[in-house]
């Protein structure tokens, strides 16, 4: 439900990402989001990236007018937030393999802490690298993949994906990140025969699976989701192709 | 046998239970699994001429007993919404909303709503949040009257008006739909409502006020669809707060024949329509009302 907390700390993950972390006293699971408002600009979907009992946070990357607000946010400001909406990961699904991609990385760390299974984060380069320093704490093995090879494997995280799973045995993939990462992720795991959980993002309004904004065919994002597995992403024919706008006008992707 | 079928005009339906405009209705598939999860009927998102983007975020929130919106009318526009109804239309019945500024808008768009095979037309009369349209136009019964006798001029198939609680004339406004020919009425649409957070000294709503749905309006639907019985002859759909069987039957007493279910699809789930049917079934049985019509109006004397 809705809630006014109080920002206990700031954490500057890299140049123009922070976390922020308050006390909130509600059960969240790994791979769910809260609805946070921005007086003056906008109210916006975040992932919850950290779970640690009372203590939530939030991962923020400063990319438009209400995220840069957001930066502006110090210890002590209050934020009106509600929520946890979403289903969230099923960390149950036997061996997993969880990547993060960008920013998405902040929706998997939960998944990170709570299974302790092997992780990769991905990033364009070494400068945007995020969470590495918790996902360390917690998987089993951690490998980060840079676009430009300036931090770990050069390549994506698909690519470091087809390798580790020609190394080892998983049952399942959990990712999230940039929607062509997680339409690559799929197509692999398909051809691998192995099982994935993504989590998908879609413009919001209510969070709350009422106003239909960010319905994919039949789905809605913010309820039946975010999280999709494979029997329910092969149903969904918006995926990797198109998304809808304010309007709910279809925008294809390519 | 206790039978759910029911009438309202002209129109059949094997389940009294249809989806209010605005929830899990602005895609095709969405639609259809509405109709497959037991809805009778889906009325779709209110649909204008142009593609709107609706009001800014924040434009939704959740209070005690329901929820507090104003989404502002998003949609694609009534050219789009073809590919909608496509997918829609084949697999049950589709009611189409509109909403317009005038009769002109009204007539335009129900004209397309037919074309698209819509089984009958929702005029939007009555949303809180919309400068210049909804219930700006729904609480004045001329305008009421001009937009409904419009519109059956245009179309072939029912039209029906959905109603505003804002206003103290809803009788005159429900006489102004019957006078102009129109089919049925739908009542009610949300209330005009605020929410303000102390903590930040602002409304929380970009658009600051919003409407309320949800269980906390009940008891002002049923009031208004009560009020309505009395002094109309045509068919009413009851809406507003229904979340379970007992709302429902309370809005068929009360004089509907038909009833909406918006913000349950929220609270309660997309298979709300299937525990309603199923309750409703159970009830009518024990209680020896044998079709919707047996129990429609039994509150009055």
């Amino acid at each position: 439900m809705t809630d006014v907390v109080t920002i206990k700390e700031v954490v500057q993950e890299c140049y123009d990402t922070k976390t922020f972390r308050f006390d909130w006293d509600a059960d969240a699971r790994p791979g769910q989001f809260i609805m946070v408002w921005i007086p003056g600009t906008d109210e916006i979907p975040m992932s919850i990236s950290g779970i640690d009992g009372m203590e939530k946070s939030i991962t923020v990357k400063a990319i438009g007018e209400a995220t840069r607000r957001l930066h502006e946010f110090k210890a002590g400001d209050r934020l009106r937030i509600r929520g946890p909406y979403g289903n969230g990961y099923d960390l149950s699904r036997g061996e997993l393999l969880i990547i993060g991609g960008g920013v998405g990385t902040a929706s998997i760390m939960p998944a990170v802490t709570a299974s302790g299974a092997d992780t990769i984060i991905a990033a364009r380069t070494h400068n945007d690298v995020i969470l590495d320093g918790v996902a360390a704490e917690h998987a089993r093995n951690l490998w980060i993949a840079t676009d430009d090879g300036s931090r770990g494997f050069h390549g994506n995280a698909v690519q470091l994906m087809r390798g580790k799973v020609a190394e080892r045995h998983y049952d399942c993939v959990i990712a999230c990140g940039p929607e062509v990462m997680l339409w690559f992720t799929y197509q692999a795991c398909k051809e691998l025969g192995i099982d994935c959980q993504l989590s998908l993002e879609r413009y919001m309004k209510c969070g709350a699976g009422v106003c239909g904004c960010c319905v994919m065919d039949d789905s809605r994002v913010c309820r039946d989701g975010p999280v999709f597995d494979m029997e329910k992403l092969a149903k969904l024919t918006e995926f990797g192709k198109s998304n809808r706008d304010a309007c709910g006008r279809t925008v294809k992707f390519r | 046998m206790v039978s759910l079928k029911t009438d309202i005009g002209s129109i059949s339906l094997e389940k009294p239970g249809i989806v209010a405009s605005g929830i899990m209705d602005e895609t095709g598939p969405s639609m259809v699994r509405m109709i497959e999860s037991g809805a009778g009927a889906v009325v779709t998102k209110s649909v204008g001429l142009e593609p709107n983007a609706g009001h800014a975020n924040p434009c939704f929130t959740e209070v005690t007993g329901g929820y507090v919106n104003a989404m502002g009318l998003p949609n694609p526009g009534i050219e789009l919404f073809r590919e909608e109804m496509e997918v829609a239309v084949p697999k049950g019945r589709i009611v189409g909303s509109i909403y317009g500024a005038g009769p002109d808008d009204f007539s335009r768009l129900a004209g397309r709503m037919e074309d698209y095979g819509a089984c009958a037309v929702e005029l939007n009369l009555s949303c809180p949040h919309a400068k210049g349209y909804g219930m700006e136009v729904g609480t004045d019964p001329a305008m009421v009257k001009a937009i409904v006798s419009a519109v059956k001029s245009a179309v072939s198939i029912p039209v029906w008006a959905k109603l505003t609680p804002n206003t103290h004339i809803l009788g005159d406004i429900g006489m102004a739909v019957q006078d102009a020919g129109g089919d049925a009425v739908v009542a009610i649409n949300t209330l005009k409502a605020m929410v303000i957070c102390p903590e930040i000294g602002k409304p929380l709503l970009s658009n600051k006020f919003g409407g309320l749905s949800g269980a906390a309006v009940k008891p002002v639907g049923v009031r208004a669809v009560y009020d309505l019985r009395t002094v109309l002859d045509i068919p009413i759909i009851g809406v507003g707060g229904i979340e379970n069987w007992r709302d429902a039957a309370e809005y068929i007493m009360a004089g509907a024949c038909a009833f909406q279910v918006g913000s349950a699809i929220g609270t309660v789930g997309t298979d709300v329509f299937a525990r309603i049917n199923e309750g409703l079934s159970a009830f009518m049985e024990e209680y020896g009302y044998s079709s919707i019509a047996d129990m429609t109006g039994v509150a009055h004397d």
